[in-house]
């Protein structure tokens, strides 16, 4: 704005002229429209992206044996059902999809309230080595899961706790993630004041959080609990080597489908697009909450 | 609010012990005070301890949760690489000294899988970061129904690796695969990705970047719109056209978001093990018929739990974390060269 009201007595040129470098100093930041070439790439990357998911689709409403000719089938069969049906059936997808609901669900809820706790701590409340131990949390994100794989095992075989649910819950209940993430949104969406005159009015820690913290920490804990869900859904190392496929979640189910449980890949594909499926779904109604998890979580991060 | 009625019980610990006082101040105000009568004094005295806890409390389950399936079992680990231990007979563990990590450094695969480990690590994070930070440059343009762009390129990330892996293996198939007949239009004879060195690395990686860069496009963006726009009108006035702003304004500022994403997808490509596990079929474990994108954590998989040597699997675990050390090792120095160059 300044540089047009600047430039145009100086030079005297003809107003519309004056305007070019404008709106180039109007667009330079987020307010810049995009032209028809950056629609085009968009479209092409979000080809990319959806083609992989429409082509299982495809896939899976076909048969085996018109998978494995050239040309590959590039529009729907009629064998969508019959192979949903079978992966459900034969592939166990059917008890997959119920496991994994309980794990993911019961992963979300731990992580969701641990996370609010510890974050609400974190952010507000005021004690001895907290920053040390934010520092350490942060910290943890860092260690593979790779690192806890042989002890955990073990223990489990102890146990007798191979192929129960609760050996895939337990580990994941926390979230170091969560953690940070629900901290970073309580810092500044939870007045102080308002706890100290929860505070002033005598109640308890536990009154605090829940009048006070929870209800501030809402939209955070919706948006923690949908990218915990699709984390925990999507959760594979220590699910495949603590289930098998007498009690599998979905990803066990498909990590047995690609090993040749079932040598059919239309089956196959039915077994990938229903295990994604509700996740596709949770996309369809939530995905503006998730992104915005997604780039919240970024900038602070 | 509901607390209300507690209030008028007892008013006085409450101002004594304001949110942000040390435990010690706190104690202090409360002796000052008037002696209360009996049951209000024990109140207050649950009261202070209640301050004082609470923290703790908040913040024990992570630290207990963590503890036991993280930290402890990360000792362990480290433990039981000093020992044989054999999946077929758990209970009879027996001391091995370093001979675990001498038999990985003597190890022709060890270092196959390290090497694979590095090469397809790099092929699948430079490009998926550079388009990344290409897609949230467009996204950052006013766009019609920018939510819904944001959450297409989001979808990969809904798919899970192995759903992922399964349907890009089918593409990627030798004989009526999607990848070779589309190939076969601009002329590139069939590629068998199974099996070539590169073609399987490249597949591989290309399905790390397929359900990755979306996620990382998200997180650039977000960094993006936080640039200030008045650093974009003061390049524009300096005569700095649309690319010069991008590389000069937009480039520097996204320094620390590329470096966090870096180290993210640094540990991500570390820990790479579902997508060539999938693709490698019914010996996926093994990573091709030459070990040819075998990785790291495919290896440690492959000995433990296919082979049945956990001691080994262990020591291969510890060396994952030493690499990750040093990476972080390094992070740290670059953190510092660009706080100080600042």
């Amino acid at each position: 704005m300044t540089t047009s009201e600047l430039t145009a007595p100086q030079d005297a040129v003809p107003v519309r002229e004056v305007r070019a470098p404008r709106r180039r100093v109007m667009g330079a930041g987020k307010q810049m429209h995009a032209g028809p070439l950056t629609y085009v790439v968009l479209i092409v990357f979000a080809l990319v992206s959806l083609a992989p998911l429409v082509w299982t689709a495809i896939a899976a409403s076909r048969n085996n044996q018109r998978l494995a000719e050239t040309p590959p089938p590039l529009w729907f069969g009629a064998n969508l059902f019959k192979n949903l049906q079978t992966a459900w059936d034969q592939a166990g997808m059917g008890t997959a999809m119920f496991n994994s609901t309980i794990v993911a669900g019961s992963i979300t809820i731990g992580t969701v309230l641990f996370s609010t706790l510890a974050g609400f701590a974190f952010a507000k409340l005021k004690f001895r080595f907290s920053s040390t131990l934010l520092l350490l949390t942060i910290g943890t994100m860092m260690i593979p899961p790779q690192l806890a794989v042989v002890p955990l095992y073990l223990w489990m075989a102890d146990l007798h706790w191979s192929n129960h649910l609760q050996t895939v819950i337990l580990p994941t209940l926390v979230s170091a993630f969560g953690t940070f993430f629900m901290r970073q949104y309580l810092v500044q969406a939870l007045p102080t004041e308002l706890i100290e005159a929860a505070r002033v009015d005598g109640a308890s820690s536990l009154r605090v959080v829940w009048h006070v913290v929870f209800p501030a920490a809402r939209p955070a804990m919706a948006v923690l609990g949908l990218l915990t869900f699709v984390m925990a859904w999507n959760d594979f190392l220590w699910p495949i080597i603590a289930l098998n496929q007498q009690n599998p979640t979905v990803q066990v189910a498909l990590n047995s489908l690609g090993t040749g449980y079932i040598p059919d890949q239309s089956v196959i594909m039915a077994g990938a697009l229903l295990g994604t499926l509700p996740l596709l779904i949770a996309f369809l109604l939530f995905g503006k909450q998730i992104v915005g998890g997604i780039m919240q979580g970024a900038v602070k991060g | 609010m509901s607390s209300s009625k507690q209030a008028l019980a007892h008013p006085a610990p409450g101002s004594g012990a304001a949110p942000g006082d040390k435990p010690g101040a706190a104690r202090g105000a409360g002796g000052r005070g008037t002696p209360a009568p009996g049951p209000s004094s024990w109140r207050s005295r649950l009261y202070r301890w209640d301050m004082k806890a609470a923290p703790y409390a908040f913040i024990s389950p992570f630290f207990i949760i963590f503890g036991a399936f993280g930290l402890i079992p990360l000792l362990y680990t480290g433990w039981y690489s000093l020992h044989n231990v054999q999946l077929s007979s758990l209970d009879h563990k027996s001391w091995a000294g370093l001979d675990n990590y001498r038999n990985l450094l003597s190890s022709d695969f060890f270092w196959n899988a390290l090497k694979n480990t590095f090469t397809i690590g790099l092929i699948s994070t430079v490009p998926q970061l550079l388009m990344a930070i290409g897609i949230a440059h467009l996204l950052n343009y006013r766009l019609r129904g920018s939510t819904v762009w944001r959450v297409v390129m989001l979808t990969p990330y809904a798919t899970s690796v192995a759903a992922a892996t399964l349907v890009f293996t089918l593409l990627y198939s030798w004989d009526g695969g999607m990848v070779n007949w589309l190939l076969g239009f601009v002329g590139v004879d069939p590629v068998n990705w199974r099996e070539s060195t590169w073609g399987s690395q490249f597949a591989v990686s290309s399905i790390v970047i397929w359900r990755w860069t979306g996620y990382n496009a998200l997180i650039y963006l977000a960094a993006m719109q936080a640039i200030p726009g008045d650093l974009y009108e003061s390049a524009a006035i300096d005569g700095a056209n649309r690319w010069q702003q991008f590389r000069h304004v937009t480039i520097p500022q996204l320094r620390p978001t590329i470096l966090f994403t870096v180290v993210i997808s640094t540990i991500g490509a570390t820990q790479l093990f579902g997508e060539p596990l999938l693709f490698g079929g019914v010996s996926g474990s093994k990573g091709g018929s030459e070990h040819q994108y075998q990785t790291l954590g495919l290896y440690m998989y492959d000995q433990g739990w296919i082979i049945g040597n956990l001691g080994k699997a262990s020591a291969i675990a510890w060396s994952m974390f030493l690499i990750l050390l040093i990476v972080a090792a390094i992070n740290l120095l670059f953190t510092r060269r660009l706080r100080k160059s600042q």
